[in-house]
């Protein structure tokens, strides 16, 4: 008797699962979800196929990248925007693009598979225009590359793989859980996206149908709305292409998409009085001459940001070291970014003056 | 065993195995909880030593986080790999009690832009003693309103044992801190009562002050009553990188630093080793070269102000009275230059009270135009050193300062919330 009980809920259970995660394919738009339960699958949105480890977008889902990116310890990241049928972002010249509620914001990470050309899908990471608000929900890929599951939070995963310059990565990735997507998305308790700004989003993109600038091809998709005149539209530079803007343009985008999202008023460190938004120029408010408020181990360097000297300046210390307490930023990094603080130490090294006499 | 027998059993395996001992497990389930948590959840912890290596983290309002005691109820991160904090909280209406926290990589226990926030019989620790590699802060709620530290511990922070800082409304009593660098720390912060709490073996005892180039400006009106600031001597062991504590005097019972409104009274302030009682401007008290510099220049405020407009270098309206006071200043720490100099200039000890004599000119030229009032302070030596005269008058005389100042009024918090039963 016992034994036929646990027989027909072991059949309820996997017609449950099997019914649930196919549910979506008897539709085949977009599956908007804009109060919890959320999906427990990533296939339930229909947002993309995948095929092969390559995402292809379903209608209406639009792939964008960005001109100075959030490093995330090299990292392929694969982004893209749906917004309900008849609703369109509003522009805005700073912070994030006003998106309608219904809005998805995807981005899915991928890294190499040791010694093969191909990578392996990690995680998807969704934002939600929910009527709540923003919301974050994580995904994590199955080993077999079909679909990615819901997760409050998801464990490391070891990552090993020799890139193309023969430089050998190894290192535990921590992917956030969902308190920690508050501590980077927050300013005043209020959540929001952090890339698709306008500065960051005025670029070229290789779209299926031929390469475009995204702005305008959001404009005329639909998908963005009030934007002014093109020469209006502010355009952050490229972090490593200085075509795109000087030593000084690509230190100060660097910066903003790496560090203003905490450092700045109203966000995670704003207590700290140093604000590294693009738009605030006042080289003092980005640590110069500044004793840190509690800078974790670093030695006998005394201020955040010593003009001429990068070796002195704590701001490069932390974004060379992967220890706990002194690493920065404080989340999402498991490894040195060589290039980016390379940029920022041929920035230091360019300003003048100093910190005050026999004080440094 | 029939195959579909087996099927069931593993499937079952699979359910079951999400309640496993392991100790990932107690960290993956206790976030999962932490994030799920509403407002009247009360999240039991139970009694064990459960090691995590990565930050827990509350988001949600109106949380109850309890354990069994803070000796009985242990997150150990040692060997920490992910997360500056061991917990970290950005919620209003919360209460944390009765667990113990060690050995965090950074801060034990964080507490973010909240209002209503109770911790009580929290124990935060870094068990290998005091080491320079310690996490900065033991209990550390930074922009808080309405906020009450009580019967806790705080051991072995490489900056301050329980900290305060760009808040308001906050009541620190019935606290015992040892072994860190700073035992308190008051910073920048607007109504205080530290009240009935110890403080012994640390570097420095208490520190009420104001610092510039931080959010939150104007920290005034601090009481510190009925409180145990006695044998702070452990040598200063903050890494130089935390900035000015690195600078603090080993053997400081409690200083007081460019701040105005401050009762201190009815405390038992003895045997620290430079000094009892150290009433300062910023200038003297963060920059170890500051009395060299004074000396060769005049004092104003713009050689004082640091670049924050908004911030008050100077330090008045401080009313020391009716404490116990003795035995301070018997060896002092020739480690920060300015108090070498002193100390030479003293013949090799200083007195109780240290105060740098140091007021806006914009004050006026009348007699204690920076209203620090000394008054029943058992036999406290004293000396007021004139930093701002490059040293010229000092004066020993306590009459010149005996006066009084109208008593602070109490600081109330609204009822602790209530978490749940």
């Amino acid at each position: 008797m016992r034994r036929c009980w646990m027989r027909s809920l072991c059949i309820l259970v996997f017609l449950v699962c099997t019914l649930s995660s196919c549910g979506h394919l008897l539709d085949h738009s977009v599956q908007a979800h804009i109060e919890k339960p959320f999906p427990k699958k990533l296939s339930e949105w229909a947002l993309f196929r995948v095929r092969a480890g390559a995402l292809t977008p379903n209608k209406g889902v639009v792939p964008y990248d960005l001109n100075t990116p959030l490093f995330s310890d090299y990292a392929s990241k694969y982004r893209f925007v749906w917004m309900p049928d008849g609703t369109a972002a509003q522009y805005r010249e700073d912070g994030p693009l006003e998106f309608p509620v219904g809005t998805v914001l995807a981005k899915t990470f991928a890294f190499p598979v040791d010694g093969s050309n191909t990578e392996r899908l990690i995680e998807t990471r969704l934002l939600v225009h929910a009527t709540s608000g923003w919301t974050p929900l994580l995904y994590i890929w199955d080993d077999k590359q079909r679909d990615a599951a819901l997760q409050l939070v998801p464990d490391p995963v070891p990552m090993k793989w020799t890139d193309a310059s023969g430089r050998r990565h190894e290192f535990n990735y921590v992917i956030p859980n969902v308190n920690e997507c508050h501590e980077c998305h927050d300013n005043q308790k209020v959540f929001l996206p952090i890339g698709p700004k306008a500065r960051n989003l005025n670029k070229e993109y290789k779209y299926a149908e031929g390469s475009d600038n995204q702005l305008a091809h959001w404009a005329r998709i639909g998908y963005l709305q009030g934007p002014p005149a093109v020469e209006a539209r502010p355009r952050a530079a490229k972090w490593d292409d200085p075509s795109t803007g000087s030593l000084s343009d690509r230190a100060a985008a660097y910066l903003d998409n790496n560090c203003a999202h905490c450092h700045q008023p109203g966000g995670q460190a704003g207590y700290t009085g140093v604000d590294f938004r693009i738009t605030q120029t006042e080289i003092a408010r980005q640590g110069l001459c500044k004793p840190p408020n509690s800078a974790g181990e670093v030695g006998s360097l005394r201020y955040d940001l010593v003009p001429g000297r990068p070796d002195e300046s704590i701001l490069i210390y932390r974004l060379e070291s992967t220890a706990p307490k002194t690493s920065m930023p404080a989340l999402s990094r498991d490894v040195v970014h060589v290039e980016g603080v390379a940029l920022l130490r041929q920035w230091i090294s360019s300003l003048p003056g100093g910190c005050g006499s026999g004080r440094n | 065993m029939t195959r579909p027998d087996f099927l069931c059993f593993a499937v079952a395996g699979m359910l079951l195995c999400s309640s496993c001992n392991k100790p990932e497990d107690f960290q993956k389930g206790l976030q999962e909880k932490l994030i799920n948590a509403k407002s009247g959840d009360v999240i039991d912890l139970p009694e064990g030593k459960f090691h995590l290596d990565r930050t827990l983290s509350l988001a949600a309002n109106g949380v109850t986080i309890r354990g069994k005691g803070m000796d009985k109820t242990i997150l150990a991160f040692a060997g920490q790999k992910t997360g500056a904090q061991g917990v970290l909280i950005k919620a209003n209406d919360f209460i944390i009690e009765d667990i113990g926290i060690e050995d965090t990589a950074g801060d034990a226990l964080t507490i973010q832009d909240g209002s209503n926030i109770t911790v009580r019989r929290v124990r935060t620790e870094w068990t290998r003693g005091p080491k320079s590699a310690n996490g900065p802060y033991g209990i550390y709620p930074v922009s808080c309103k309405n906020l009450l530290v009580e019967d806790s511990v705080a051991r072995g922070a490489a900056d301050a044992g329980i900290y305060v800082g760009q808040s308001e409304n906050v009541i620190l009593r019935r606290n015992r801190v040892e072994n860190n660098v700073d035992g308190f720390e008051i910073e920048n912060t607007e109504n205080v009562d530290a009240y009935e709490n110890v403080a012994t073996h640390n570097t420095g005892g208490m520190g009420v002050f104001n610092l510039p180039n931080l959010p939150r400006q104007g920290g005034r009106h601090v009481r510190v009553y009925n409180n145990q600031l006695v044998d702070n001597n452990t040598p200063n062991f903050a890494p130089k990188s935390l900035g000015p504590i690195y600078y603090l005097p080993t053997g400081t019972g409690m200083y007081i630093m460019a701040i105005r409104d401050v009762e201190v009274s009815n405390n038992k302030i003895q045997n620290n080793n430079t000094v009892n009682i150290y009433i300062i401007n910023y200038h003297t008290g963060v920059d170890e070269e500051s009395l060299r510099d004074t000396a060769a220049s005049p004092i104003t405020q713009q050689v004082f102000a640091p670049d924050d407009k908004r911030y008050d270098p100077f330090v008045r309206d401080v009313y020391l009275h009716d404490n116990d006071i003795s035995g301070g200043g018997q060896s002092p720490d020739n480690r920060v230059d300015g108090v070498k100099m002193l100390a030479a200039a003293l013949g090799g000890k200083l007195p109780d009270i240290l105060y740098d004599g140091v007021v806006d000119p914009a004050w006026g030229k009348k007699p204690n135009s920076g209203q620090v009032c000394l008054s029943q302070n058992g036999a406290a030596s004293f000396l007021n050193f004139d930093a701002g005269g490059g040293m010229k008058h000092p004066v020993h005389d306590l009459k010149r300062y005996a006066c009084t100042l109208p008593g602070l009024t109490a600081v109330t918090i609204p009822e602790a919330p209530v978490g749940g039963k």
